[in-house]
């Protein structure tokens, strides 16, 4: 009986306040505003897009009312479904063959490039170093204006449209390609290969049969971090394009929200997202498999996060 | 063991590459703004020799951005998005990195997926979503006039109409700029935030520091370099931001700097006048990054000291 009365006597020197004031901070947990806000930040970073696929398979033209499940605007849709519609076959095809064509070049003048700056100490290598990381800062409305008035002022024998696109996108591929290589270049150490010249092998033996089977994880790695970048972007593919021959996903996407975007919209968006989000999850996976056992620390995610930067 | 000459020969065709495609093209822009504009067809005539160099219309521009001057309101517009985005991005980015780096335990792995993963979706799918959801019947328009909170921020003067979010709404412009850019502000601070080693902290406690004291003068200070790294990836690209304000406005009440450089390519007939706007904003932006070398250089010497 007495505790009775003793229980909420004892709680009563708490107001309210202090009470809603010590469950938010939770001094002996974790902070749970902070838990708030991360999971509250997560959410609003992830739902739309959720939602925007969502609306990809609404049985009705609104983006904003939903009407039912079905795949009509990827398949049977006869005039603006993704399989009949013939600008957007032609611009996931202008994306895909851009990405390609991209990582097939970009790739292998990054790895060498990278290999060139971590190791060569002589004069120029600083300035080289220093133009590697310009890219990666450069607003790309500037690099898009630059590479636009070059091959309309200078170098007229390119025309703008897929050829233009290429190298504007190498071009601020390679740095990627770099900055992901020479990390991996950095944690490997020249250790391998002076044991290799020790015991006798040539300095090609060396490079082909140590240094490159080190370096491969990197190099698939950066090859999907390019296909990913090339894939999603929008501003160097729109001041290289010359019109609809040319006109990639993200395009169309553009030019799709400033009139009436359709189910279709959100499912070509769906669909080159899925993409991206495949090859960066092999290239990560391929990345884990060949550094397993290497007693690194951190996770594949540190990996994804480091290429993030 | 490697001869001499292998290492610069296997860095030759990506400096070549960067010389002629990254490094000319800005030769390429300066050519264009320092020329001449044909006056029948209104086409640029460039001038490649600096001794030809007419600077009458990089001065028109610059004129312009006076006070008072045709690009003036645009230039303070997008001074002012870029900054209050940036405040933005450190109010909500700043707690999140910091919970995923000194709290979360079990569910860190999970929390840096989710936090990687709008880096891999595209950039305009992003802002498709949100076109999406603010559209008149749209879930946020929706759950925004339900709640009354479109009302509110009517009332507080940040929607010139109430229910009306894609119409030329500088508050849906930073929005969009705030969600659009905040994952490369979040992972660079995350980084950082992580490397702090926790002996300090518990030093800082035990000599009597409380939780903000210990926050303030040890998290803070030692989490600078990645905050300021955060905020240049983000701010510089903003600066040539033209594709979110036309996405979620399109109306040229809410036009950055960006937006005019496109307009003079894209719309008008005028690529003089877009080559010396971009110009003078490669300018600025060099000068901005020459300020966070500057002060990065200056913090790792204190470090030492």
């Amino acid at each position: 009986m007495s505790q009775a009365v003793a229980t909420p006597t004892a709680t009563k020197e708490f107001t309210l306040w202090q009470r809603v004031y010590g469950w938010i901070t939770n001094p002996w947990g974790k902070p749970r505003f902070l838990v708030l806000i991360t999971w509250g930040y997560i959410v609003w970073s992830i739902a739309p897009v959720l939602i925007a696929i969502q609306f990809s398979f609404n049985n009705s033209r609104s983006l904003t009312v939903w009407h039912g499940f079905t795949t009509k605007w990827y398949f049977s849709d006869p005039v603006d479904s993704i399989w009949h519609n013939a600008s957007y076959r032609g611009a996931l095809n202008q994306s895909l063959k851009l990405a390609a064509l991209d990582v097939l070049i970009a790739t292998p003048i990054g790895v060498m490039l990278a290999l060139g700056l971590a190791r060569w100490r002589g004069r120029g290598s600083g300035a080289s170093n220093f133009l590697m990381l310009f890219p990666l800062v450069t607003p790309e409305i500037v690099m898009g204006v630059s590479l636009l008035l070059l091959f309309t002022q200078l170098f007229t024998f390119v025309n703008t449209g897929t050829l233009a696109q290429v190298l504007g996108h190498v071009t601020f591929s390679i740095s990627y390609v770099v900055v992901i290589v020479r990390g991996r270049l950095f944690s490997i150490g020249r250790s391998y290969e002076e044991a290799a010249a020790d015991l006798g092998a040539s300095p090609s033996a060396a490079l082909r049969l140590v240094l490159m089977p080190l370096l491969l994880p990197a190099i698939v790695a950066s090859a999907a971090i390019v296909f990913a970048i090339s894939i999603d972007d929008f501003v160097i593919s729109q001041w290289l394009s010359n019109g609809a021959n040319s006109t990639t996903v993200p395009m169309l996407i553009y030019d799709a929200t400033r009139a009436t975007p359709l189910p279709s919209t959100d499912g070509l968006a769906t669909v080159i997202m899925t993409i991206t989000l495949i090859t960066v999850v092999a290239g990560v996976a391929v990345f884990r498999m060949f550094t397993r056992g290497e007693g690194g620390r951190g996770s594949a995610v540190d990996d994804v996060a480091g290429f993030g930067m | 063991m490697y001869p001499r000459w292998l290492w610069p020969a296997f860095a030759i065709p990506g400096v070549v590459w960067l010389l002629i495609l990254f490094l000319l093209p800005f030769y390429a822009v300066i050519g264009v703004a320092f020329g001449n504009i044909d006056p029948i067809l209104q086409t640029p005539i460039p001038a490649w020799n600096p001794i030809n160099w007419n600077t009458g219309w990089v001065a028109h521009v610059l004129n312009e951005l006076t006070p008072g001057g045709v690009y003036w309101d645009v230039f303070l517009r997008t001074i002012r998005y870029v900054a209050l985005s940036l405040g933005g991005c450190i109010l909500i980015g700043y707690p999140v990195a910091y919970y995923i780096a000194r709290h979360a335990s079990r569910t860190k792995s999970l929390l840096l997926i989710l936090l990687v993963l709008p880096f891999w979706i595209s950039y305009l799918m992003r802002m498709l979503a949100w076109i999406n959801l603010l559209a008149p019947g749209g879930y946020a328009a929706r759950f925004l006039s339900f709640t009354h909170i479109s009302d509110l921020l009517y009332h507080m003067g940040l929607l010139s109409q109430p229910n009306n979010f894609l119409g030329g709404q500088s508050f849906t412009v930073i929005f969009a700029l705030i969600y659009g850019y905040i994952p490369y502000f979040i992972l660079p601070l995350y980084a950082s935030l992580d490397r702090i080693d926790r002996s300090h902290l518990e030093a800082a406690r035990d000599l009597g520091a409380s939780p903000f004291r210990a926050f303030w003068h040890v998290t803070l200070p030692l989490s600078k370099t990645g905050l300021l790294g955060g905020a240049v990836l983000i701010v510089l690209p903003m600066f040539g931001d033209y594709y979110t304000p036309n996405i979620v406005s399109g109306a040229p009440t809410t036009s950055m700097i960006g937006n005019q450089i496109d307009l003079y390519f894209h719309g008008g007939p005028q690529p003089t006048i877009g080559a010396a706007i971009t110009i003078i904003l490669s300018a600025f932006l060099v000068v901005l990054m020459g300020y966070y070398m500057w002060t990065i250089h200056k913090s790792s010497k204190e470090l030492v000291a």
